[in-house]
């Protein structure tokens, strides 16, 4: 494990170039656009003064975001005071000093907002909050169902605790219809005039593309989501011109501005870069370079995230068949030996990736070492398993027979037994080489690339094309791999193995 | 040739051999025969070395068996199995040739040694290109002695080697199995279950029941004066 977790180190090493002497801040974002747009404007910012920077953009869940930050895999990236309410406290109504200290704890320090709140809120839609005259959650609750008000929720929003259940308690809300529906679908019904409340972040780009209102949560139901960046303390004393350039954001960024930024993204189909630009331009007024506004092509993006994935299987399954048909030798010849690595093995499988990856970020960091190494692990049971039991299923006689000629050990294993066991290897090899096609998605999930960034772009965006460009080549390559294999058990597997005629 | 002194062998709690001793002279045919189960098998097989016998040893060409020179031991035996005990992911030439090629005989010499071996067997020496799935029971049988004789070994063992085989094909591979080995003049010991076929191939017989021997001679000799019941029972034709 060591071994492969160098070799992928190596592989980090050569796709990003060390200068030294100048300041370099690294900076990450989540897997949504609005964490993209910001996390991008902190990097523009912070490359302004001369810095080299460079932007982990869409990493996995917040685990492993903050995993990454704690590591010093990244320097900073843009957060929510919910959230680390929420994932670092574990306490919702925890102050902010509170939060500041147990940040500071873990190394960590948090700026001010950067001017907007990203939380639940209720819209209504304009001609109903111009004829009942609603500002407040409270105005809503008072006429609902006096004027037969129906609501169209997100399930999650309708599922939640801190969502319309608590707050249709607290306030009293009596709406006369009340339907689960996809979030971007409420927004249509609501537009069609076939629903009148919705649930929206308070950043969504719908809210002014519709010209919502967003009721005022004046009973302060909603915890409080403010945006903020959280960044490693040492990034200030390391990258001082870099910090204080990034500091430039915070409390400059209101509600409007990042709706416009999130909907040159998501509406208008937009780089991230060009909607960090314009962001900028919003936020501070002039002084921001101008950048290429236009993105890769999809075939680029599509050809370079086949390369990365093809990368990444590969190298974690050439390691997987280095150590896994050494451990199979050993496991086939030592009982107790194969249950413990048998066993070892297995329980890695049942490790979600997600938290797999969680635990491998404090060691290893975020990349391709982490994400290949996860990927090593997951394939090295199949072929573990596939060497143990090709091995000890070569029947007694032959073996023996082996042995009473006179062969030595390792001439044994070579000439005899390993030929024996090659269908089940191979066998195994096959199922390893599937898992790891499919389980190489997750590699995007700690910014290593692969066919799951499109798919997770695409989640985020609610693009189904960008998912099909992920996860189609996804499959081909799945299939690709199951016919290489037929092809190699032919080239591979004695014929005489493969023969089932008998002449008699 | 072969002294096997004092061997116990116990599985499990089980006593499966001895405490027994046998003396096969260079050239001599012996053949061990049994019922099943009465240790014969692994008396062969502690030998080759394959089975650490508890206690006594066993001394093949004047050197006693160890851990050091046990495969240096194998090779001036040859081994034969039921079937031919053939690797299925090789050809029958490679089969034949398996050690000699890891010894690093080079293609002439390896060439050499199979014509003469396939001359001496019968054995059809196109076949020899086959599988193992694709010969019949008799060539498998010729392939696993032209296998055994490949390094020109002192002794050869033999587990049952046509245990396999239709009757027809069975008489027919004895008398060239008797014929091979009086030309050869190598010790035999050979393993078997039928009395016709040990009477038929060695010389002398070794009568073995519960891991010990009961009684040893001559097939006929022992049959016109058998030991005991069980002797009688096993080598006399006809009797209850």
């Amino acid at each position: 494990m060591k071994l492969a977790a160098a070799a992928f180190s190596l592989v980090a090493l050569a796709t990003t170039t060390a200068s030294a002497g100048r300041e370099r801040v690294v900076i990450g974002s989540k897997a949504f656009p609005e964490s993209w747009v910001l996390g991008e404007a902190l990097t523009l910012l912070a490359s302004s003064t001369g810095a080299d920077t460079e932007h982990r953009v869409n990493l996995g869940g917040t685990e492993i975001v903050a995993q990454a930050l704690r590591a010093g895999s990244i320097d900073a990236y843009p957060e929510y005071t919910g959230t680390l309410r929420e994932v670092v406290l574990h306490a919702p109504k925890a102050t902010r000093d509170e939060l500041r200290s147990a940040l500071a704890h873990d190394g960590l320090g948090i700026t001010d907002s950067l001017g907007f709140d990203d939380s639940y809120a209720l819209a209504v839609a304009p001609g109903v909050a111009e004829r009942e005259s609603l500002r407040t959650i409270s105005d809503l609750a008072r006429v609902a169902s006096r004027a037969g008000l129906r609501g169209a929720f997100s399930q999650e929003f309708l599922g939640r605790a801190d969502g319309w259940p608590g707050l249709r308690a607290l306030y009293g809300i009596d709406l006369s219809d009340v339907r689960g529906v996809e979030h971007h679908l409420a927004f249509e019904a609501l537009a069609a005039g076939r629903a009148d409340v919705v649930d929206a972040y308070t950043t969504d780009p719908e809210i002014d593309r519709l010209s919502l209102r967003v009721l005022d949560d004046d009973r302060a139901f909603f915890p409080r989501y403010e945006a903020v960046v959280v960044y490693r303390l040492d990034l200030p004393a390391r990258a001082p011109a870099a910090f204080a350039a990034m500091l430039r954001l915070v409390g400059r960024v209101d509600r409007r501005t990042m709706a416009r930024g999130n909907a040159a993204v998501t509406t208008e189909g937009g780089s991230t870069r060009a909607a960090a630009a314009g962001l900028l331009r919003d936020a501070l007024g002039a002084g921001v370079p101008d950048v290429d506004a236009v993105g890769p092509s999809m075939a680029r993006v599509v050809s370079a995230a086949l390369l990365r994935h093809l990368e990444l299987v590969a190298s974690s399954l050439a390691a997987c068949v280095l150590v896994g048909v050494p451990l199979g030798i050993l496991a086939a010849r030592r009982r107790r030996l194969a249950a413990l690595v048998l066993g070892a093995a297995g329980v890695l499988q049942t490790i979600p990736s997600l938290a797999l990856l969680a635990l491998l970020i404090p060691a290893l960091g975020i990349g391709v070492v982490p994400a290949g190494v996860a990927l090593f692990l997951y394939g090295l049971l199949p072929i573990v398993q596939g060497t143990c039991l090709g091995l000890s299923t070569i029947p007694a006689p032959l073996a023996e027979s082996a042995e009473a000629l006179g062969l030595p050990h390792a001439a044994r294993l070579l000439r005899v037994e390993l030929p024996l066991a090659s269908p089940a290897i191979l066998g195994g090899i096959r199922t390893s080489a599937v898992i790891a096609v499919g389980t190489a998605t997750m590699a995007a999930l700690v910014g290593a690339g692969g066919l799951g960034d499109p798919i997770l772009q695409g989640i985020a965006l609610r693009s189904t094309p960008l998912i099909l460009a992920g996860a189609i080549p996804s499959a081909l390559l799945a299939l690709a791999a199951q016919g290489a294999f037929a092809l190699l058990e032919r080239a591979i597997v004695p014929l005489g193995l493969r023969l089932r005629t008998h002449v008699e | 040739m072969i002294a096997v002194e004092a061997v116990e062998k116990t599985y499990d709690g089980r006593h499966v051999l001895g405490p027994l001793s046998l003396d096969v002279p260079t050239g001599a045919r012996v053949a061990i025969v049994g019922p099943s189960g009465c240790g014969k098998s692994t008396l062969l097989r502690v030998i080759l070395g394959l089975v650490r016998p508890d206690a006594g040893r066993v001394v093949v060409a004047g050197e006693p068996l160890r851990d050091e020179n046990k495969l240096a031991v194998r090779r001036r035996i040859g081994y034969v199995v039921q079937d031919g005990g053939l690797f299925p992911h090789l050809t029958a030439e490679r089969n034949v040739t398996l050690v000699a090629r890891h010894l690093g005989w080079e293609e002439g010499r390896l060439r050499k040694r199979l014509d003469d071996l396939s001359a001496m067997t019968g054995m059809d020496r196109d076949a020899l290109a086959r599988w193992p799935v694709q010969l019949s029971g008799g060539q498998r049988q010729r392939v696993g002695v032209m296998r055994a004789l490949f390094l020109d070994p002192d002794v050869i063992l033999m587990d049952e080697p046509l245990g396999a085989l239709d009757p027809i094909t069975r008489r027919r591979l004895q008398g060239e199995l008797r014929g091979l080995f009086r030309a050869l003049g190598k010790t035999v010991l050979l393993v078997t279950h039928d009395v016709a076929e040990a009477a038929f191939l060695a010389e002398t017989a070794v009568v073995m029941r519960g891991g010990r021997i009961v009684q040893q001679g001559a097939v006929e000799a022992m049959a016109s004066a058998p030991a005991d019941e069980f002797v009688r029972e096993l080598l006399v034709p006809g009797s209850p």
